[in-house]
């Protein structure tokens, strides 16, 4: 009888040491790294062209609304920028700022059909590679369709066309992929 | 002593019942005593001791059949009437020729008895050291393997697994968030003596809802007063790595018995016969062990359990969106390759699991037995995932899984009568950190379990034994969840499921799911063993399976496997009417076993490819967990010839087919059918040489439903539609697997044990059906293993 109750103290004591109480709410994820919304600013001719794509649920089932300032002249040099932001914090969080740190382990990459015209980088990392951040587009003639701008996280910037801006070897995980519709006239 | 030691050794067995004692001595006819021979009484055996004696405890009153036996004695065969303790002395002939001899089949401890168990024999857990349970487990006829990569490996019972096959470790089922596909059992093969597989839900006083089956795995015990050492050295050329193990036990009658156990792991990346397979490493760093004492009328044991694993994700596998996968599965090349390396980056996993338990036996005389068992868990998961800065050393999800489990079982045993009943109760709790910054696929949640079971076994002859049982179970879970309003309006959950919100927050409700479940289960069946070693054993039984955290509140993008994964809060539980038969034969040389089953399903929860939802990432695939009314039928059928007496053949095939009988086509996710033949050579005189040669054919899954979907990909900088094909199976593939040892004494008393063994002998390139990462690389190449094994 006697080992009885050690086994009860001793399994009384093992529960008490162990409970635990998780009775309070948890906070709400603050989802810091979320990237929400894309924008593209051409200025050129004249213009600024801004192109936005914004998707305030993150991951959540809405497809982000995509809106584009204008259309574009033709046959004309723009400078371009992208902005990266997380638009769920306030201020708005700037992704932007991590990639050119990390510039090394990102790029921007740019597809259009050729009839849109080019996209040249203009900007490099540590190592002397795009980043793709700032960039130069040259209109083509009047033409319609997408500009893909897509956000490669840890890309093999030394594969084949790569560091062009040809995404196909880039390989990495696509931290954020937007289309615009485009129309140059 | 004496009597305790027979007292325990009677426990040890079951072979008691009640009333009567009948002892005596057996002897040859120059009245040597015959130890170690056989003697039956009706359901009851016992063996004789060195100085031929025997006692068989509890014979109930009556004519009673009596047999005795010994190899190359003539056995007798008769009748004899018990009304109170009798002595009956036994004088046996010898044969004058040794043929048909006498063998009698050894009754063992069953967990039930109208169920054909199977066990991994010690050997194949060994042979798995530097490997996984489910590589173990694997030999079982009937159980395949789920798999993530290389490491991360999970049982199938006939086509069922993760919530659906409980694992229950030294008598305490394994709470290490089993509901994902990618988590594997949180386990130490090594840490296993012996293993029992039950297919389907019989094992009714481990639970009401194994409605695959029961992984029942018993730590080594040792009953003499010896102390004995095991250590096993195991290098792999794929992987580059290995493993060793060491265990030690003491047994000792009426005192104290120990075992201690522990295991180190290190592996660096697989490869393929053509690429390595980058970021596949692991490591894993165990222990266990335990402290029993032996009283008179009571045992107490403490046991404490550690695992620990960091493993590796592919690389490869860490896909971004729809395009990226559309890309592997058109491909077949993985997109990254690096050279060769130990160093495990994100993606990964580190996984701690804790079991402490205390055990307390209590016997109360020769017909009863009472246990009391606490047992407390504690699982840690974090997962890594590739992400930018600083974040990157932050676990994208972090759980811990907390869970304490109190047990009560009785059995009692009365003329052919055995009674076993019992009660479970369970707290857990699961709490999901919401410091990771990425939103938990897993809520936080408490969940309370109570259970109370009774199973009754009846033998109503030497050839017929009956077993029911009756299982009732009460679940309550509350869990505490955000949910993005856009999900909950998408998932339809208003109004119906409107109750559960106590919050709004930014574009968020909190919500508090509670959910109460009341199940009945049943077991029934039985086991006719004719003469001629001709078996037939019958159950029927009927389990209920509550939805798990991950199938109710899923939601979200799964970081691991790029997927969006969906649960729902309207599904409802699931329940199994399983009816399963086995006929075993056996010959002089030949025996075989065939087990055919059907197991019907309602609201049978499985994940769905469904299509894809467009974020700022780009589309994502989305699988969703929807239910339907499955059937899955099937046959396993084992052989065993002894061709010479140097020589074995062994055969296994396995066929599950399973239906969706809601939406009229064949269920996702089955393992397509698989024939097993091993070729084996044993030669004792050549320092007990064994070689073994074993073909494993896996045949491709014809039987699948065409969930494909389509996406929008780049196709020189404008988009085009293509269709993204995750339903077609990989083809069919054969592999040979060859393995041989030698064991001789080095020392007094010590044994070493070399074997040299290569897995996928021919390099064969190959992709498995039932592997999450089969979109992305191949399997495994060839793999050459040495393995020392020392006994001491």
């Amino acid at each position: 009888m006697k080992n009885l109750k050690l086994v009860a103290l001793a399994l009384t004591t093992i529960v008490t040491f162990t409970s635990c109480s998780n009775d309070d709410n948890p906070a709400p994820v603050n989802e810091e790294e979320v990237i929400t919304t894309v924008r593209v600013t051409l200025t050129g001719g004249g213009q600024v062209v801004t192109m936005t794509s914004r998707d305030l649920d993150g991951d959540g089932p809405n497809a982000p609304t995509v809106t584009v300032s204008g259309n574009l002249i033709a046959n004309t040099t723009y400078t371009g920028a992208v902005e990266f932001l997380n638009e769920l914090e306030t201020p708005a969080g700037n992704i932007t700022e991590e990639v050119e740190e990390e510039g090394a382990d990102h790029q921007v990459f740019y597809q259009a059909s050729a009839a849109l015209g080019t996209f040249t980088y203009s900007d490099t990392d540590v190592n002397g590679k795009p980043i793709g951040v700032a960039f130069s587009y040259i209109s083509g003639n009047a033409a319609s369709g997408n500009v893909t701008v897509t956000l490669r996280h840890l890309p093999n910037k030394s594969a084949s066309g790569v560091a062009s801006g040809d995404i196909t070897n880039a390989g990495g995980a696509t931290d954020a992929e937007v289309s615009f519709p485009v129309v140059v006239n | 002593m004496q009597k305790i030691f027979i007292a325990v050794f009677m426990l040890c067995f079951g072979v008691f019942h009640a009333q009567n004692t009948v002892s005596g001595t057996v002897v040859d006819e120059q009245n040597n005593p015959l130890a170690g021979s056989h003697i039956h009484l009706r359901s009851k055996t016992s063996t004789a001791d060195s100085s031929g004696n025997y006692s068989l405890k509890n014979v109930p009153n009556g004519n009673i059949k009596v047999y005795v036996s010994f190899v190359g004695y003539q056995s007798i065969d008769t009748i004899v009437a018990v009304s109170s303790d009798r002595k009956l002395d036994f004088k046996l002939k010898k044969k004058s020729e040794l043929l048909n001899e006498v063998s009698v089949k050894q009754k063992t401890n069953t967990y039930n008895q109208t169920i054909a168990e199977q066990k991994v024999k010690t050997e194949f857990i060994e042979r798995s050291s530097n490997q996984t349970l489910g590589d173990a487990l694997k030999n079982v006829t009937g159980v395949s393997i789920l798999k993530t990569g290389s490491t991360i490996v999970k049982p199938v019972i006939n086509g069922l697994h993760s919530n659906r096959v409980p694992i229950i470790n030294n008598n305490v089922r394994l709470e290490d968030q089993q509901w994902g596909t990618e988590h594997s059992p949180n386990f130490d093969i090594n840490s296993a003596g012996r293993i029992t597989v039950i297919k389907g839900a019989s094992g009714l006083q481990f639970g009401g809802d194994a409605i695959g089956g029961l992984v029942l795995i018993e730590p080594t015990s040792v009953k003499k007063d010896t102390l004995f050492g095991k250590t096993i050295v195991t290098m792999a050329s794929n992987g580059r790595g290995g493993t060793i193990n060491t265990s030690i036990h003491k047994g000792n009658f009426c005192d104290w018995s120990w075992n201690l156990q522990g295991s180190f792991k290190y592996m660096g990346d697989r490869e393929t016969p053509n690429y390595i397979l980058s970021n596949s490493g692991n490591r894993e760093a165990n222990f266990s062990g335990d402290v029993k004492f032996i009283g008179k009328k009571y045992d107490v044991t403490a046991f404490y359990s550690y695992y620990n694993t960091t493993i590796g994700i592919l690389s490869a596998s860490h896909i971004g969106n729809a395009t990226d996968l559309y890309n592997a599965i058109q491909n077949q090349v993985p997109y990254v390759v690096n050279d060769f390396t130990y160093s495990i980056q994100n993606p990964k996993q580190e996984v701690q699991h804790h079991l402490g338990k205390l055990n307390y036996n209590r016997r109360f005389n020769d017909e009863t037995v009472l246990s009391l068992q606490y047992a407390f868990q504690y699982n840690q998961r974090y997962e890594y995932d590739v992400r930018r800065g600083s974040q990157n050393d932050k676990p994208a999800l972090d759980l811990t899984l907390v869970t304490h489990t109190f047990n009560a079982d009785l059995k009692k045993e009365q003329h052919d009568w055995v009674l076993k009943t019992g009660a479970v109760g369970l707290y857990q709790n699961n709490f999901a950190d919401p410091a990771t910054g990425i939103r938990p696929l897993i809520p936080s949640y408490d969940k309370f379990d109570a259970g109370v079971y009774g199973i009754v076994t009846h033998n109503f002859s030497d050839i017929l034994s009956l077993e029911s049982g009756l299982r009732y179970d009460f679940s309550r879970t509350k869990a505490t969840k955000y949910y993005l309003k856009s999900r909950w309006d998408e998932r339809e959950y208003s109004p119906q499921f409107d109750d559960f919100i106590v919050e709004e927050s930014g574009n968020q409700w909190l919500t508090q799911p509670e959910y109460t479940f009341h199940n009945l289960s049943a077991s029934t069946g039985f086991h006719a063993s004719f003469e001629h070693d001709l078996d037939w054993f019958f159950n029927a039984s009927y389990a209920v399976r509550n939805p798990n955290p991950s199938e109710l509140f899923s939601d979200g993008l799964h970081h691991s496997t790029g997927m969006i994964e969906l649960g729902d809060l309207r599904l409802d539980k699931e329940k199994s009417a399983k009816l399963s038969t086995t006929i075993q034969k056996k010959w002089n040389r030949f025996s075989v076993s065939v087990n055919p089953y059907l197991n019907a399903i309602s609201n049978f929860m499985y994940l769905k490819p469904i299509g894809f939802e467009t974020t700022i990432r780009g589309a994502f695939p989305v699988w969703e967990y929807q239910q339907t009314n499955a059937l899955l039928t099937g046959i396993d059928v084992e052989t065993n010839w002894e061709v010479t007496s140097n020589m074995k053949h062994l055969f296994s095939v396995a066929y599950v087919n399973g239906e969706n009988r809601s939406d009229d086509e064949k269920l996702i996710d089955m393992p397509p059918l698989n024939i097993n033949n091993s070729l084996r050579f044993s030669k004792k005189e050549w320092l007990n040489l064994n070689v073994e040669l074993k073909s494993e054919w896996v045949f491709r899954q014809n039987q699948f439903p065409d969930y494909n979907f389509e996406t929008d990909i780049l196709v020189n900088g404008e988009l085009s539609t293509v269709t993204v094909d995750v339903s077609s199976p990989p083809k069919q593939y054969h592999l040979l697997h060859f393995y041989s040892d030698i064991k001789f004494k080095t020392f007094k008393n010590t044994f070493t044990t070399i074997a040299v063994s290569v897995q996928n002998s021919f390099n064969t390139n190959y992709r498995d059906y039932l592997n999450r990462q089969r979109f992305f690389v191949d399997e495994m190449g060839r793999n050459i293993q040495l393995q020392l094994k020392f006994n001491y």
